[in-house]
């Protein structure tokens, strides 16, 4: 190995990378989201995608959902950093593959054309429950809800039907079965 | 009806209800109401600053020696900034700090107004928490949950940032109670299967050694008492780290002395080899593990901490014990003296061995120097003031480089909380501030910092502070007139290409002390260093102390990049019986 010249030790062996889904109870109060985003920039940890709202309006509770990728040393860590933010309640951790948890996101698609591709287009997207919230002559704006990569897929595939836009949320994740997470 | 407080009124009521007794500070526009109540309190005394990063290490300096949250009060905009380094460096260290901040007033808040910054957004990486008040009401309800915030669990600065309107606004005081000490017991997640679990470990472990850190300080001075109880109860060798120093006596035997990059060939040595190592509120620093991979191979880790975030951070632990240093110690030492009384005697037998090994590696004195007759090296200059202060209570703060390291090894500290040196940030430019705020927590103590004469001019202007509330500290500087550490560093490893770490054009020092109003004392042969180190501490007033040293002294011993513990670079003396060539000496 060259002379690395520097006081610092070099970089350790690289592990696996796994996605989880940390979600985060926090209080909704001014810069609170700031302060978690800015946790994991500042330590370098990565954002897939990141979902907020208030759930609690009497308790004045936000619910945020971040997507993750780290080493299982990582996740560790983006979990006890964030549980010492003083406006963090809880945090929970779920891996992707994870079966007893439900992960959705929803996409708009925009979509300009003659009516056979906007039919084509809506049966495209059967699988996903579209539902049709815009319609004119020669447009169609759909909603359907999914999973990231199906999504990305439809994306891809909806193209030659005359896709024109997108929007979509980051996913949102929910425990199956009648438990829920304290 | 209840009287109507302003927020200032409403600062300075919270400040007495939380005991605060100093506040370090410099006054500006968004802090005036606040600075024009500070003469209806008078329990809270306030010093003037020249520069606010000087405040906030003031505050850090008052924190470490007292065990008492520092607190800093300074305008907005640059007083803001300027305080950052110092809040960062408190960060770092776990050391509690309530920073008081002006803003400007609610409705220009955004506008870009003058001395306007987005204070609580600059600071919010630097903080254990901060906040912005934008209600009156919220006011003293934020105020105590900010010393809480400091005080409590790993110990951290906050930051409170107070718009001029909401000083000018009034409301009620609600009378604080002050909680039962929350501290400790509630950061407790440790059980006792955890503890059994340990004493296991330590009836088993051969090659045992204690690695302790300033966590044991922060758990205050109960928590040296039972942690010497426990070395001795063991028999076990004991190293620290730099933040450690202090918590158990650096003349006892079986102290190791410092460990990491600057630490004995014994401690690091005996860290590498051990196969159980009980770490105290420590947190596995890169300056402390070298090499991760090949960090301690052999070892059984156990880790104890109040943070849960510094379990298996940098370095994969076997047993981790969540809590508070003394109430661990305590629980460890009850569950020992039942089961196992007289541990240290039935278990000496089977540590004999390790005990021979570490003996073997101290012969090798890794702290030994070549003395000289024409200038004062600067080990030397350490080792006399040591000498000639043991007997006093001394406090002793440093900035940062070589002279840190030389002073952590050869400043013999026997109890806590009198050592306060910048470690996690590394802030050249800590140690004279540092020292103003320990004079003002320990009037009548002797304070010295030991500086180097590049960190010192960092923050030079201090002494005004010093020289106005008559705090007799002395800077001891050790002057090469390089950074010495940069220096080094470019000796060993950048080809002797010195790029920018001399100082041409110093001032001259003893003049300089003079401009300021305080006393300018200078040694330049190591004959008359005695007697000049005596005149300093016999004078009543600041000092400053400019030690001529030998420019070329490099701090040994010294693990160099990348390299595991057992990989250590010696000092000369041993490089000369060993042969190894310069080129050698680069290639590391």
């Amino acid at each position: 190995m060259a002379n690395s010249k520097s006081a610092y030790s070099v970089a350790g062996k690289k592990q696996k990378l796994d996605t989880h889904i940390i979600v985060v109870w926090v209080d909704n109060e001014a810069g609170v989201l700031a302060r978690v985003v800015g946790l994991f920039s500042g330590r370098g940890y990565n954002i897939e995608s990141l979902a907020v709202a208030e759930i609690d309006q009497k308790m004045n509770i936000s619910r945020i959902t971040i997507v993750t990728t780290g080493t299982p040393q990582v996740i560790d860590q983006i979990k006890l950093q964030l549980k010492k933010l003083v406006p963090v309640h809880k945090v929970a951790d779920f891996k992707r593959e994870d079966k007893n948890v439900i992960f959705k996101e929803m996409a708009l698609f925009k979509l300009v054309g003659s009516n056979n591709n906007l039919k084509k287009a809506f049966n495209a997207c059967k699988k996903f429950n579209p539902i049709i919230l815009d319609k004119t002559k020669n447009s169609n704006v759909i909603q359907i809800t999914a999973l990231r990569r199906e999504i990305d897929g439809m994306s891809k595939n909806l193209r030659k039907f005359g896709l024109v836009s997108v929007s979509r949320t980051g996913a949102v994740a929910m425990t199956r079965g009648a438990e829920i997470f304290k | 009806m209840s009287k109507l407080y302003s927020g200032a009124e409403i600062v300075f009521k919270c400040f007495e209800d939380q005991g605060v007794s100093h506040i370090f500070g410099y006054p500006g526009g968004a802090v005036l109401p606040i600075y024009d109540e500070l003469k209806n309190f008078k329990s809270v005394k306030h010093i003037l600053v020249r520069h606010e990063q000087g405040a906030g290490h003031a505050a850090e300096g008052y924190a470490r020696s007292s065990g008492k949250p520092g607190v800093l009060l300074v305008t907005s905009g640059p007083g803001a900034t300027n305080a950052v380094t110092a809040l960062t460096d408190a960060y770092m260290d776990s050391v509690p700090l309530v920073c008081i901040t002006g803003q400007v007033p609610t409705h220009l808040i955004g506008t870009d107004a003058f001395q306007e910054c987005d204070t609580t957004g600059i600071t919010r990486p630097c903080t254990k928490h901060n906040w912005l008040v934008k209600d009156i009401n919220d006011l003293s309800k934020v105020i105590h949950k900010a010393f809480e915030v400091a005080t409590t669990g790993r110990p951290g600065p906050v930051l409170v940032d107070i718009p001029k309107d909401i000083q000018f606004q009034k409301t009620k005081y609600k009378n604080y109670k002050k909680q039962k000490k929350l501290n400790g017991k509630s950061h407790n997640y440790f059980s006792q299967k955890n503890i059994d679990e340990l004493i296991k470990l330590m009836k088993k472990a051969k090659k045992p050694i204690f690695y302790t850190g300033g966590g044991v300080i922060n758990s205050g001075p109960k928590a040296s008492e039972l942690l010497r109880e426990l070395v001795y109860a063991t028999g076990f060798p004991i190293t620290s780290t730099l933040q450690g120093l202090g918590s158990f006596p650096a003349d006892d035997n079986q102290f190791l002395g410092m460990l990491g990059m600057h630490g004995t060939y014994e401690a690091n040595n005996a860290m590498y080899s051990c196969d159980l190592m009980i770490n105290i509120g420590a947190r596995f620093d890169d300056r402390i593990t070298g090499k991760i991979d090949e960090f301690s191979p052999k070892s059984k880790k156990v880790h104890i901490d109040i943070d849960p975030s510094s379990i298996n951070k940098n370095v994969k632990v076997d047993l981790a014990i969540v809590g508070d240093v003394k109430s661990v110690i305590t629980s460890t030492l009850k569950n020992l003296k039942k089961t196992k009384p007289g541990f240290a005697k039935s278990n000496k037998q089977r540590i004999s061995k390790w005990w021979e090994t570490i003996h073997k590696w101290r012969s090798k004195r890794s702290l030994d120097y070549i003395g000289s007759e024409e200038t004062i090296k600067p080990q030397y200059a350490i080792e006399r003031l040591y000498e000639l202060t043991k007997n006093k209570d001394t406090y002793i703060t440093t900035e940062v480089g070589q002279h840190q390291m030389w002073a952590a090894q050869h400043y013999k500290f026997n109890k806590p909380n009198r050592w306060m040196t910048s470690g996690g940030l590394g802030t050249m430019g800590y140690g004279l501030p540092a020292a103003v705020g320990v004079q003002v927590a320990h009037p009548n103590k002797l304070v010295i910092d030991i500086a180097g004469e590049a960190s010192v001019l960092m923050t030079m202007q201090e002494m005004s502070t010093a020289v106005q509330y008559s705090l007799p500290i002395k800077i001891f500087i050790l002057n090469n007139e390089y950074m010495g550490m940069v220096r080094q560093w470019q000796e060993l490893l950048h080809d002797k290409n010195y790029s920018e770490s001399y100082t041409a054009a110093l001032p001259d020092f003893v003049k300089l002390a003079e401009a300021y109003g305080c006393v300018g004392i200078r040694a330049k042969r190591p004959e008359e260093l005695d007697d000049k180190i005596i005149e300093m501490l016999n004078t009543d007033r600041p000092v400053i102390f400019d030690c001529m040293v030998d420019k070329q002294e490099n701090c040994f011993p010294m693990i160099p990049s990348g390299k595991p513990h057992n990989q250590m670079l010696l000092g000369p003396k041993d490089q000369k019986e060993k042969k190894i060539t310069r080129k050698g000496r680069t290639l590391v």
